[in-house]
């Protein structure tokens, strides 16, 4: 408080001049004594003194009465200090600030969208990492003593191959990533760390985490929207108000320009739609022949892609070897095809409508989302089939095992007298197919080359683009800047339904890869810094930039969605599908949540069962589930 | 006499500090003799803290005495002072007219909308969204129906504005740090002055 010491003894002292001086009594000419008298002092003190000495003199005046501090003051600068903190300390506030002052709201909307994904998705790393993979690593027994830990004997001379670990097979699938690894010994290590029960209390946990945090955020959003604010003098106060008159750095200012124009043209789109005038009979014909034609649009695809599965089953059953590379790869293809035209089919049928900007992107998001929705159907019952077909060989491969075993005592004890088990590197036990590590593998594969997908469009959609349009500019004969091909704008709906769908396989995926939520938030980290590059140096605004709407629970709607969607086949995998026998936490078991009844029988007293049991009653759960709905 | 006073007196002390380092040969140190020094607008609009804002020439001008932009000390200490927090929102809200009135005529006109839109923006609008705007806040905040702002139309609308009065309108209070070297001095001989 030194501040506040220097101002008390300035005071005494003003006062001691006040009274003994013949200062005028008007106040401005006093003002200016005083300033005169100060100027003298100080500038003749500066030559002599030294901060030191300074120093020294302020310590022999000891006097601290703090109760003459100006504690409003003070105050108010702890306030403004800790608000600058605090915004200081969000991540990415100020490159989300940049690009919203040059691009708007509604593009910005979409890296807050992606931040806030970001928090999630490191919550949900940090459960699985810290309750699941570190203690597999740290307690459960390592590499090499089981046979579910080792590479098998023939795989092992292309293991360590770049081309295995990117596909994730080989060495990369007998490790702590992928639900095979881990063992199904009911405690672990000194601290007895119960793993089965904290794979599947993690798994399930981070579903319903996912679902508090949506639910939660659609709350507090609908609440904000309700508020409203007072748009009397809208206009008014844009002009008037909007500098920052704290402003002294070039750039700021810069930012800060791009961000009133910004402004002003969303409050003008908004004008603009608000004065249109309608013809109400033609603008309705219209969005229903729109909407006609987009169903139409949407039951085509759909039928297609039923048909097209249908075939590559036929396919399978018949053996892929007979067909060519369009016969293999046909559901690919027409998924991708269908994802690059469709979109492109919905824009057009949109501007029939002529709704407002903002309306005509939730329309546009809500077509290619149930576009997107067959890509999922086609993605689920691929992986349905090749469930089966493991369950199927699973079974071959038990028949064959005590074969082996018998081979293996080659007929030197009788059948049915128990020996000590003779010891076999673990390489060499045959195995059985995994079909959790299997998902998980399609999953993470599936990941990967989205993000890879992603990237490569970015460099070379935008980017390369951007880089074409500028230098070739000048030696081409129409003007590429303003024709085709132009630069691009931010596609916000691909983007957000991208990130979205994304998240979907993310929570489909991490009950059976545990490491994959580590590799979605690494992509989620490198995909911010990209995008956000990518923005501010390849693309342009919008023509017409409108605000975004402040309550972003359209996207959070989406999410949810396809939350519960990713929800129903994990669940329905884990109830009804009997886990592998050799491989992963619930190896042994029937049905992979006896992990919970096993935990109540063995681990908590007698009674704690009982009364589990008559709560488990389905008449009891019921009402519950109806009362929290 | 409050802390206030001597707040003002100590910002008083360092403002001139900066007035005569923008021009030590114009500025003298000795006041005693009521100067009559005016600095010219090219040296104050360079000042840090004004070289960014786009209304830097009116804010100086609008605190000039004879509007032409040339700041005496006394003027200097005036602009500061309104800029900065301590000053009451009448205060400010009176200055703003001035400011945002480019031709002086005590009202603002669509003509001065214009330049402060333009130079808000940078001249980025087109022409039809500037005559959008200024239509838009002549019809907003003009409550007699003259199609152009007097001071009290300005005042209803600003005094309801959220952001007006927050320290973003302002400039910081200077550091104290001259009060270290004054308190020191005066202890011992500064009552011999007196």
């Amino acid at each position: 408080c030194l501040e506040s010491l220097i101002r008390i003894v300035a005071l005494i002292q003003l006062r001691k001049i006040t009274i003994c001086s013949d200062i005028p009594q008007t106040e401005k000419k006093g003002k200016i004594q005083q300033i005169k008298y100060l100027i003298q002092m100080i500038h003749s003190v500066l030559c002599w003194i030294s901060e030191k000495r300074l120093r020294m003199y302020m310590r022999t005046l000891r006097m601290w009465p703090l109760f003459l501090c100006d504690p409003l003051q003070k105050w108010m600068k702890f306030q403004r200090d800790f608000e600058n903190f605090k915004t200081a300390c969000i991540p990415w506030e100020m490159k989300i600030k940049e690009i919203e002052s040059h691009f708007g709201s509604s593009v910005a909307s979409y890296f807050i969208f992606l931040r806030w994904m970001y928090g999630i998705n490191m919550i949900i790393f940090g459960l699985t990492f810290g309750l699941v993979m570190v203690p597999e690593v740290l307690m459960g027994k390592p590499y090499g003593t089981l046979p579910r830990k080792t590479v098998p004997r023939a795989e092992e001379r292309t293991a360590m191959n770049f081309a295995t670990l990117w596909d994730f097979s080989g060495l990369a699938q007998y490790s702590v990533l992928f639900y095979g690894y881990y063992n199904n010994q009911r405690t672990i290590g000194w601290l007895k760390f119960r793993m089965p029960l904290s794979y599947f209390l993690v798994g399930v946990g981070t579903i319903a985490y996912s679902y508090m945090v949506v639910i939660r955020t659609m709350a507090r959003n609908a609440n904000e929207e309700g508020g409203g604010d007072d748009t009397s003098f809208n206009f008014s106060w844009k002009m008037f108000t909007s500098w920052d008159y704290l402003i002294g750095n070039p750039e700021t200012a810069d930012n800060k320009f791009a961000s009133i124009t910004t402004s002003f043209k969303e409050a003008i789109v908004e004008e603009q739609e608000n004065r249109k005038e309608e013809n109400i009979h033609l603008t309705r014909f219209l969005r229903v022949l729109a909407n006609f034609l987009a169903l139409c649009t949407l039951a085509g695809s759909g039928y297609l892609i039923y048909f097209v599965v249908r075939r590559s089953q036929k396919f399978a059953l018949e053996g892929l070897d007979n067909y060519g590379w369009w016969e293999r790869n046909e559901v690919n293809m027409v998924m991708s095809l269908l994802g690059m035209f469709c979109p492109t089919l919905f824009d057009v049928i949109s501007s029939l409508e002529n709704y407002h900007p903002r309306i005509a992107l939730r329309w546009q998001l809500g077509r290619i989302f149930a576009l997107f929705l067959g890509n999922l159907y086609t993605f689920i019952i691929a992986l349905m089939d090749e469930i089966n077909l493991k369950l199927e060989e699973e079974k071959i491969v038990k028949y064959n095992m005590t074969i082996w075993e018998a081979s293996l005592y080659n007929g030197t004890i009788p059948e049915n007298a128990t020996a000590p088990p003779i010891q076999v590197d673990p390489a060499d036990v045959p195995r059985g197919p995994c079909w959790e590590t299997m998902v998980g593998q399609e999953f993470v594969r599936l990941t990967i080359s989205d993000t890879m997908t992603t990237y490569i469009t970015i460099i070379v959609g935008d980017f390369l683009r951007a880089v074409f349009v500028r230098f070739f500019n000048y030696c081409w004969c129409w003007d590429l800047e303003y024709g085709f091909p132009s630069y691009s704008e931010f596609d916000i709906s691909g983007n957000v339904l991208g990130l979205i769908f994304n998240q979907g396989m993310i929570w489909m995926g991490s009950f059976y890869a545990p490491g994959l939520p580590a590799i979605n938030v690494f992509r989620l980290h490198t995909s911010m810094y990209l995008q956000c590059w990518a923005v501010m140096c390849c693309n342009v605004p919008h023509e017409r930039v409108f605000k975004a709407s402040r309550s972003n629970n359209f996207y959070m709607a989406m999410l949810l969605f396809i939350l519960f969607l990713s929800t129903l086949p994990a669940v329905y995998t884990i109830v009804s599908i009997p886990p592998s026998f050799d491989c992963g936490p619930f190896s042994g078991k029937i049905r992979m949540f006896e992990v919970i009844s096993e935990t109540l029988e063995n681990d908590f007293p007698s009674w704690f069962g009982k009364v589990f049991s008559y709560a488990s009653n389905p008449g009891l759960i019921l009402p519950f589930i109806l009362l929290m709905v | 006499c409050g802390s206030d006073n001597l707040i003002n007196c100590m910002t008083g002390c360092l403002l001139h500090g900066r007035y005569h380092e923008m021009a030590p040969n114009i500025v003298p140190m000795d006041y005693t003799k009521d100067p009559d020094v005016k600095l010219p607008i090219q040296l104050i609009i360079n000042m840090p803290e004004l070289k960014e804002n786009p209304f830097k020439e009116r804010i100086v001008e609008a605190f000039s005495e004879d509007g032409d932009g040339n700041l005496s000390f006394n003027d200097f200490v005036d602009m500061f002072s309104v800029l900065s927090e301590m000053a009451p929102r009448e205060l400010k809200a009176i200055y703003a007219f001035k400011i945002y009135d480019f031709n002086t005529d005590n009202f603002i006109c669509k003509s001065d909308l214009e330049k402060t839109l333009n130079k808000l923006t940078r001249e980025e609008l087109t022409a039809e969204e500037i005559t959008l705007v200024c239509e838009k806040v002549i019809e907003e905040a003009d409550m007699d129906g003259d199609g152009k702002l007097a001071f009290a139309d300005f005042e209803n609308m600003i005094s309801k504005a959220p952001d007006f009065l927050r320290y973003k309108n302002c400039l910081k209070n200077y550091q104290m740090f001259f009060l270290y070297i004054f308190c020191s001095s005066w202890k011992d001989d500064g009552l011999a002055k007196c």
